[in-house]
């Protein structure tokens, strides 16, 4: 399908196509093999200038917005959803400075962000608390200019290799998710370390780690936006992020519907090619809708948001849900027209359906986003706006 | 520093075939692309900038659709882009090339060093690099596989040869061709891309670099093409099988002839 993208978009999808050909696909076997992180990668979209593309122009970026991120993110994930998410969940990271920083916070931190000199990440799951985000356990103690922090998060993306972190702690844990706060946390700040690096079923590329924090004491100054705000950060970073996961499930969705469709154009069963069987051509057919369908919802979610659409809670969680479910479906297709090659690790249809599962997971599980959806329905239903 | 690296655009060769009664090569149809071994050219000319400052100018010689080659280029990260395009200058051979490419070089001024490919992969001569260094009088050094060190007054190169690599200290301002072992050329960048879809290159035709009728095209060309043709196929090597004592005695006989052992 066009849709009719502009030539700042197309040069996007064209640069991250030209990467992830050169740069990418002859590697993502080894980095999922080796659970290695892409660093030389990183250092490849950062002199392509993919990390300015959702920073403004005033603070070194290019401010191309969300359409443009999704299409970056999109192409990377066609080839590797691990090194995909290892870029993406920098604009993750940085959300909270870019919708709710201050201008201090934004012309220090955003810059080298927007240069790709430093990596960024957004933490807020821990043991306890992953869909529960209200249930953390992380504790801010204000102590004069500063505040000490003590916790551990779980799981974050990028933990070890970013050097400027989002952090979501609790300041007052008798007001619950009203508690909570925000802070900037750079690497090095005595108290921060890393914990238990995960060792991950997909997204091998990317790294997942454990960040501890013991009396570390974090200046006053990088507390975002003000003391108990920090759950309101963390869900409005999460609706602008959402349609990320999306672009990254549609672009691992059709990297594996273009390696069923190579194989199957090759393949010969019963004297003929196998995409001459009504039975593979179904499945290849829907695959193809299914991909379109998840594309058009996150492109016109993407263009929403960049429109300056106030409310969009319930249609980035649509996108979410419904591409993610989609990469789900397709790439386990994926793997059934390969048959037993499919399910080798020596054609890469395995890794992509690895790859998707953590898709309808992470950001927000597809549980939550109905739950989001269906909380949106019913108070548009009360507030007479259906 | 001022760099100039001189490009071509060339059909691509994966789609390109031969008129054996011309002896020319059908460029109908046949998409055109920057030359290859012209990417590892520019890509150390910009290295080279990004670590001493200063500019890089592409050069091309062409009919204007050449100027996709110098858009490339600037979406890579070339500062600036020239066009050498006259009808005078069609059927230039690689003397003519070299001497419109060394007047443009002269006419830019003040250049350091001149990056060429190793050779472009339609004619694969492998002589307009080393003809611009002629034309300017100034040294050259062919087939680099690294440089290992530049400042304004000089540049080390490792030149790969046969058997072997040479190291080479040159005096500068030089011509350098380059070898795919050099680097790996750089994908574009966002911001080069924006710079380039608004690139317009400066046009100079052959009175503007000063040139007559005589030296340019057809007429500056000494080169005359009598003949092309596709080398005969290799046949495949003979496969014996045997005990050892058997073979010997085939060796034997391949090498000696039959004759000289009965």
């Amino acid at each position: 399908m066009d849709y009719m993208l502009s030539d700042d978009l197309k040069a996007i999808r064209d640069i991250c196509g030209e990467i992830a050909e050169k740069h990418i696909r002859p590697v993502r076997a080894a980095l999922d093999e080796e659970n290695r992180f892409p660093r030389e990668i990183m250092d490849i979209l950062a002199r392509s200038d993919l990390f300015s593309i959702y920073i403004p122009e005033a603070y070194g970026g290019t401010g191309m917005g969300s359409l443009a991120l999704c299409v970056a993110t999109e192409e990377l994930s066609r080839a590797c959803g691990g090194v995909a998410v290892s870029y993406a969940a920098n604009a993750l990271g940085a959300m909270p400075i870019l919708l709710f920083g201050s201008e201090d916070q934004k012309s220090k931190y955003l810059p080298p962000l927007a240069a790709g000199e430093k990596l960024c990440a957004f933490a807020l799951t821990e043991p306890e608390a992953g869909s529960d985000a209200a249930g953390i356990k992380t504790r801010a103690v204000r102590d004069g200019d500063h505040y000490i922090l003590n916790g551990t998060k779980q799981w974050i993306t990028n933990g070890g290799e970013a050097q400027i972190y989002t952090v979501i702690a609790m300041s007052d844990p008798t007001r619950g998710a009203r508690g909570a706060s925000a802070f900037i946390v750079e690497e090095g700040t005595p108290g921060f370390s890393y914990g238990k690096k995960e060792d991950k079923m997909g997204i091998r590329a990317s790294a997942t780690r454990e960040l501890v924090f013991e009396d570390c004491r974090v200046p006053a100054e990088n507390l975002i936006a003000r003391e108990g705000m920090g759950f309101m950060v963390a869900m409005k970073t999460l609706d602008n992020s959402r349609p990320g996961v999306a672009a990254q499930a549609v672009g691992i969705a059709q990297g594996a519907l273009d390696e069923a469709l190579a194989y199957a154009s090759q393949r010969r069963q019963f004297g003929q090619r196998i995409d001459s069987f009504q039975g593979v051509q179904f499945m290849l057919a829907d695959m193809a809708t299914s991909i379109e369908a998840a594309r058009a919802l996150t492109y016109a979610v993407a263009r929403m948001m960049d429109a300056g659409s106030p409310r969009f809670e319930k249609e980035s969680a649509m996108a979410k849900v419904f591409a993610s479910d989609v990469a789900m479906q397709v790439t386990t297709d994926a793997v059934q027209i390969l048959g037993g090659y499919g399910y080798m690790k020596e054609y890469p249809v395995e890794k992509m359906m690895r790859d998707a599962k953590i898709t309808q997971i992470y950001e927000g599980t597809n549980q939550i986003q109905r739950l989001v959806i269906a909380a949106a329905l019913i108070r548009e239903t009360a507030a007479g706006m259906r | 520093m001022k760099f100039v690296v001189a490009v071509k655009q060339v059909p691509d060769t994966a789609e390109v075939r031969i008129d054996h009664e011309k002896g020319t090569l059908i460029r109908d149809g046949v998409p055109s692309i920057l030359n290859p071994f012209d990417t590892y050219a520019l890509e150390e000319a910009l290295r080279w900038r990004d670590s001493l400052g200063g500019t890089v100018t592409v050069i091309t010689m062409g009919p204007p659709q050449a100027e996709a080659v110098l858009t490339e280029a600037i979406s890579m990260g070339a500062d600036e882009g020239i066009l050498l395009t006259d009808r005078a200058f069609a059927g230039s051979d690689t003397r003519a090339t070299s001497q419109a490419i060394a007047e443009a070089v002269r006419k830019v001024g003040a250049v350091d060093v001149v990056f060429c490919g190793k050779q472009a992969i339609d004619g694969d001569t492998a002589q307009t690099g080393p003809g611009v260094a002629a034309s300017l009088d100034w040294p050259q050094v062919t087939f680099v596989g690294r440089v290992r060190e530049m400042t304004e007054e000089h540049v080390i190169c490792e030149r790969y040869v046969e058997n072997g690599v040479q190291v080479l200290d040159t005096r500068l301002p030089a011509v350098l061709t380059i070898l795919k072992d050099a680097n790996t050329p750089r994908v574009p960048s966002l911001r080069g891309k924006m710079k380039a879809r608004t690139f317009k290159p400066v046009l100079w035709s052959a009175a503007d670099l000063g040139l007559s009728p005589e030296e340019t095209g057809l007429s500056g060309s000494p080169t005359r093409v009598v003949t092309t043709a596709t080398p005969e196929a290799r046949h495949g090597g003979e496969i014996h099988r045997g005990t050892p004592e058997e073979l010997a005695v085939i060796m034997a006989d391949l090498l000696l002839g039959k004759e000289a052992r009965s």
